[in-house]
C-alpha cells in the first residue's frame, strides 16, 4: 500500500474517483479494515476528513453527521441528550486488532449491531439517508431527514452493509432513539444448549419485551429487560412466572458490563489466533449445529439474538475449517469475522450465493462501481 | 392528468397470441383476455386513472410466475404485477401493451413458527390475515396499514407499506426477514430467512419498497411479535397546531415513544365528529390522540407523563381512556376520518407527504394558502409521531376542471413538504402519482443512479414502467453517461 488519497471535501472527493485508475481502499479509521476479504488496492481512499456532525435534532430523532465521524463521539453526544443508536454498535477493535470502535461510516458499511438486534432492528433499519460518491464518482444521495420515507428505492439499505464496494459515503442520516431509563438482566444458570434455546425462544414469546436474550455456554443464559424501573420490575417478575425457574437478577451498573462484553464479543478476544466466525440462522437451528460441530472440532461459542447469533471459535487452520462451518447449517449465512490475511484471501469469508443472486450482486456493484474501482474483493470475488 | 408510455401497438394486435402463450403456462382460468372481464383489474386505489391491460394472468405457483416473466422477458412484453390493488398511488395501474400479473392466488399461509417469531406465507395472503392466523397465541403483525384487510403482503413489501404504529415498530422493511422472488428473467432467488440480516448486498431491503420495478415477490417471511399487554390512549385538543406539534416534540423529547401518535386539523375534527359521534371537542384547531401500550404499569405511569406534557402546552380539552371501548372511541373517529370526508365531498385525493415536524404550523399555514389559491378545501390527518401527512383535497371528480386544479393542489402541498426538508411519500409510494415530481427531490444524478439499480435487476426495463421515474432511459445510455457533479444531459429525452 503506498499512495494515500484524503480528500477534503465532495467534489474532491468525486474527482479523485473519477481519476482513478488503480482499486482504492476506502478506510476512515481502519478499525475494520481486516473485516472481510483483503483488498488488492494500490491505494487508500483516506475518508477520515469528513467530520463532524451536520444536523442532530432529538426532537426529530434524526441525526446527520459526517461519515469519518468517530462512533464514539457520536454515542457521547447522544448520551448527553438522553439518546442512543438502539442498534448497539459493537466496538470490535479488540477482536480485529484495531483501536478505537471506528467512524460512523464504517459502521454502515459494514451493518454491525449488537444484543438489541433482536428488538430493535439492525443498523440498516437505522439508517435513513445517504451521500456518498460512486466508483464512477458520481455524487448522489438517497433518503432525507425524516424517520418516514419511501420515495425512490431504499438506497440507504443498500449502501449499508456494502462494505465500501459500491460508493465512498461522506454522511448519514441516522434514526436516533430515546436510551432506556433503566435496564435489568436476567440470569439463568444450569442449561445445556438446547434448554438455553428453549428459554430464550420461551421469553420472546411473552410480553416481556426482552431487549437481549444471550448464552454464554458454561455460564448463563442472560436476558436483558430495558425501560422506566416499574415496568422493568414487573416484567422481571413476569419473566420468572414464564420461565418457572428460579431467576438470579443483574443490577443496572453488571448488566450494562455484561452486554458490553457480548456485544463486542470480548471472550473471543483472547485468542486472536483462532479464526472467528458469526453464523445468522433461525434461532433452533443453533443447538445442532453445535452438537455437528463440536464432533468434529474443539470450538468455543456464543449464543445471541435469543440464539439467532452464534458466535464460533475454530482452532487455527490454513481454511479456518469454512467447509465444516458452512455444511453445519442449512440455511442463513457465516461470515469469517477474524482470520488471518492468507486465509481470508483463499476462503470464501461471506456465505456464497447461489449463481443467480451472485450474478445479480455482480451487476449490482456495475451499477455504481463499473471499473471496480472501490474496495474491490471486499465481499466476493469479482465484487 | 399524467401520461403514460406510449403502447406498443404491434404487442397490442398479437394479443391473441400473447394469451395463448400465457395459458400454455397457466391453464384454465388463470388467464383473461375478454374487455369485459378484464375491467376489475383497470384500476387501483388511485381511481383517477383507469386502464385496460393487454391481458390479466393469474398464477399459482412460482414456477408459473417464472415461466410467464421468461416469456415476457424472452419476448419484450411489459408486466404490471398487482396484489390486492389497493395501491393509492398508481403503483397497480396496468399498460395497454402489458401483462397484468396477479398475484391473488397465491393465498396460503405456509408455516408459522413462534418457536423463531416468524411466519411464511404467499405475497396474496392480506396483512390482516398474518394477524388473524397467529392471534390465538397471542401474536401480530405489527405493520397495519389502513387498508390491511384487503391489502396483501405482497403488496406491502412492494411498498413498503406503514400504518399508525410505525413510529414504534417499523414499517414492512423492519419486519421482513425474508422473501422468495422472480427477477424478470425467470429466475427464482432467495432473500434472507427465518434468520436476521443480509450476507452480502442487502438487496431484501432494495425490494421492499420498489414498487413492482425489480421482480415479483412469490414468498414473504415476517417477523410476529406478542401482542403489547395493554394500550391506552389519550385525546387532547390544542387552541392551535403549534401547541400540538410542541407537545409532540416534548413527548418524544421525555423519551417516550408511543404506539401511536396521530393528529387532526380542524376540518378533519368536524368532518369525523359529524360522522362517527366520538365526542371530539370541535372548539380546538388541532386534536391529538396519543396512544402508549406495553404492560399495564408501564402504560398508566407514561399516560400521565403524556398527559402532563400536553397540560404544559396549551392543552383545551383532554381525556385519558379509561376502558378499551373508550379507547377504542377516541380511534373511532380518527379511524374513520377518510370516509368522514368523504361524506362531505363528491370526491378526495389523500396525499402523503413526510416533514420534519417542527415544520408543521408553517407547512399547515402554507396549505391554508394553497386552499385559497386553488379554490379548494383540505382537511389534514397525521401521523405526528413521524411527521408524516395526509392532507385530503376535497373535489368533484365530474368537473374536470376540479381534479386539475386537485392535482395541482396536491403537487404544491408535495413540493411544499420537501421545500422545507422533507419528502413526496411516507408510505403510499411514488406510482404514477408523484412521479414527475421525484425531480423536485432528487438531482438527474441521484435519479439517474437509482435507475442504474433499476437495470441492475431489470436491464430491459419491462416491469412495471412508467411508475416511479419521470424519464425513461435505456440501460445502456445510463452506462455511458457517468458525468461528474451529478449533471446529466438529459435535456433530449423526452418527458411523459
Amino acid at each position: 500500500m503506498s499512495a494515500v488519497l484524503k480528500p477534503a471535501s465532495i467534489a474532491e472527493l468525486a474527482e479523485m474517483i473519477a481519476a482513478a485508475d488503480v482499486p482504492l481502499e476506502v478506510i476512515g479509521t481502519g478499525s475494520k479494515r481486516h473485516l472481510g476479504r483483503p483488498v488488492q488496492a494500490a491505494a487508500s481512499l483516506d475518508m477520515s476528513g469528513f467530520t463532524g456532525v451536520i444536523a442532530y435534532e432529538p426532537e426529530e430523532l434524526i441525526l446527520d453527521v459526517a461519515a469519518g465521524t468517530p462512533l464514539a463521539d457520536v454515542e457521547s453526544m447522544l448520551g448527553q441528550r438522553g439518546q442512543q443508536l438502539a442498534f448497539e454498535p459493537p466496538d470490535w477493535s479488540a477482536l480485529l486488532g484495531g483501536t478505537g470502535s471506528g467512524t460512523v461510516g464504517g459502521l454502515v458499511a459494514c451493518n454491525l449491531s449488537g444484543p438489541r438486534r433482536l428488538k430493535a432492528g439492525a443498523a440498516r433499519d437505522h439508517v435513513l439517508g445517504i451521500h456518498g460518491v460512486t466508483g464512477a464518482g458520481d455524487l448522489f444521495k438517497a433518503g432525507a431527514r425524516v424517520v418516514k420515507n419511501v420515495t425512490g428505492y431504499d438506497m440507504p439499505k443498500l449502501l449499508t452493509g456494502s462494505h465500501g464496494t459500491l460508493a465512498a459515503l461522506t454522511s448519514v442520516i441516522l434514526k436516533v432513539l430515546p436510551a432506556p431509563e433503566t435496564e435489568e438482566t436476567v440470569a439463568l444458570t444450569g442449561f445445556d444448549d438446547a434448554q438455553a434455546v428453549d428459554a430464550m425462544s420461551l421469553a420472546m414469546q411473552s410480553a416481556c419485551e426482552v431487549s437481549g436474550a444471550a448464552y454464554v455456554p458454561g455460564e448463563a443464559v442472560y436476558l436483558r429487560l430495558e425501560g422506566i424501573a416499574p415496568s422493568v420490575s414487573y416484567r422481571r417478575d413476569l419473566l420468572g412466572k414464564v420461565l418457572k425457574r428460579p431467576i438470579e437478577v443483574m443490577a443496572a451498573r453488571s448488566s450494562a458490563a455484561r452486554w458490553k462484553a457480548i456485544r463486542d464479543a470480548a471472550m473471543f478476544a483472547e485468542n486472536p489466533r483462532h479464526p472467528l466466525w458469526r453464523i445468522s440462522v433461525a434461532p433452533s437451528a443453533a443447538p445442532g449445529i453445535i452438537r455437528r460441530l463440536k464432533d468434529r472440532l474443539d470450538i468455543r461459542y456464543l449464543f445471541d439474538w435469543a440464539g439467532g447469533l452464534i458466535w464460533l471459535e475454530v482452532p487455527p487452520s490454513p481454511d479456518a475449517s469454512e467447509a465444516l462451518v458452512r455444511a453445519s447449517f442449512a440455511s442463513g449465512h457465516a461470515t469469517l469475522i477474524r482470520a488471518p490475511e492468507a486465509t481470508r484471501a483463499a476462503v470464501d469469508v461471506f456465505q456464497p450465493q447461489a449463481p443467480a443472486l451472485a450474478a445479480l450482486s455482480g451487476r449490482v456493484k456495475e451499477a455504481f462501481d463499473p471499473r471496480h474501482i472501490l474496495n474491490p474483493g471486499r465481499m466476493y470475488r469479482g465484487i | 392528468m399524467l401520461t403514460m408510455p406510449v403502447p406498443d401497438e404491434d404487442k397490442i394486435r398479437r394479443r391473441a397470441a400473447i394469451a395463448a402463450a400465457l395459458r400454455a403456462i397457466v391453464p384454465g382460468e388463470g388467464v383473461i383476455e375478454a374487455p369485459v372481464e378484464m375491467r376489475a383489474f383497470e384500476t387501483d386505489g388511485l381511481t383517477a386513472y383507469r386502464q385496460l391491460p393487454l391481458v390479466v394472468v393469474l398464477p399459482e405457483t412460482t414456477e408459473q410466475v417464472s415461466a410467464v416473466l421468461k416469456y415476457a422477458h424472452d419476448n419484450g412484453i411489459k408486466v404490471v404485477p398487482r396484489g390486492a390493488g389497493t395501491s393509492l398511488s398508481g403503483g397497480a395501474l396496468p399498460l395497454a401493451d402489458g401483462i397484468l400479473l396477479g398475484m391473488a392466488k397465491f393465498n396460503r399461509v405456509l408455516d408459522i413458527d413462534y418457536a423463531n417469531r416468524c411466519a411464511v406465507v404467499q405475497p396474496g395472503v392480506t396483512n390482516l390475515a398474518i394477524t388473524r392466523a397467529v392471534e390465538h397465541r397471542g401474536f401480530y403483525y405489527a405493520p397495519d396499514p389502513s387498508s390491511q384487510i384487503a391489502c396483501t403482503i405482497g403488496g406491502n413489501v412492494a411498498e413498503n407499506s406503514g400504518g399508525v404504529h410505525c413510529l414504534k415498530y417499523g414499517l414492512t422493511a423492519n419486519n421482513v426477514l425474508g422473501i422468495e422472488m422472480v427477477l424478470v428473467t425467470g429466475e427464482v432467488i432467495r432473500l434472507g430467512g427465518k434468520h436476521l440480516d443480509s450476507e452480502g448486498y442487502d438487496l431484501l431491503g432494495v425490494m421492499t419498497g420498489s414498487e413492482g420495478l425489480l421482480g415479483v415477490v412469490t414468498e414473504v417471511t415476517v417477523r410476529i411479535l406478542q401482542k403489547p399487554e395493554t394500550a391506552r390512549a389519550v385525546l387532547v385538543g390544542f387552541p392551535s397546531s403549534e401547541d400540538a406539534g410542541q407537545c409532540v416534540a416534548d413527548v418524544i423529547s421525555a423519551g417516550i415513544i408511543p404506539g401511536g401518535m396521530e393528529m387532526m386539523d380542524r376540518p378533519a375534527i368536524h368532518a369525523a365528529e359529524d360522522f362517527v359521534h366520538a365526542d371530539y371537542p370541535l372548539d380546538v384547531e388541532a386534536l391529538l390522540i396519543v396512544e402508549l401500550d406495553g404492560p399495564q404499569v408501564e402504560v398508566d405511569h407514561l399516560i400521565e407523563r403524556v398527559s402532563e406534557i400536553a397540560q404544559a402546552n396549551k392543552a383545551a380539552t383532554l381525556r385519558i381512556s379509561t376502558s378499551e371501548e373508550e379507547r377504542l372511541l377516541f380511534w373511532a373517529g380518527r379511524k374513520a376520518a377518510f370516509p368522514a370526508v368523504g361524506r362531505i365531498s363528491p370526491d378526495y385525493i389523500c396525499m402523503d407527504g413526510t416533514i420534519p415536524r417542527k415544520r408543521l404550523p408553517e407547512v399547515l399555514q402554507g396549505m391554508a394558502e394553497l386552499s385559497r389559491l386553488h379554490r379548494l378545501r383540505v382537511a389534514n390527518v397525521f401521523h405526528a409521531g413521524d411527521g408524516n401527512l395526509h392532507p385530503l383535497i376535497l373535489f368533484d371528480a365530474n368537473d374536470a376542471d376540479e381534479l386539475d386544479r386537485a392535482e395541482q393542489f396536491g403537487a404544491d402541498i408535495l413540493r411544499l413538504c420537501v421545500k422545507v426538508g422533507g419528502v413526496l411519500t411516507g408510505e403510499h409510494g411514488v406510482g404514477i402519482e408523484k412521479r414527475d415530481l421525484m425531480p423536485e427531490m432528487f438531482t438527474e444524478g441521484d435519479l439517474a443512479q437509482q435507475m442504474r439499480v433499476k437495470c441492475a435487476f431489470d436491464g430491459k426495463g419491462l416491469l412495471n414502467p412508467g411508475k416511479v421515474f419521470p424519464t425513461l432511459h435505456r440501460c445502456a445510455e445510463l452506462g455511458r453517461v457517468h458525468v461528474k457533479a451529478g449533471q446529466l444531459p438529459f435535456a433530449d429525452i423526452p418527458r411523459f
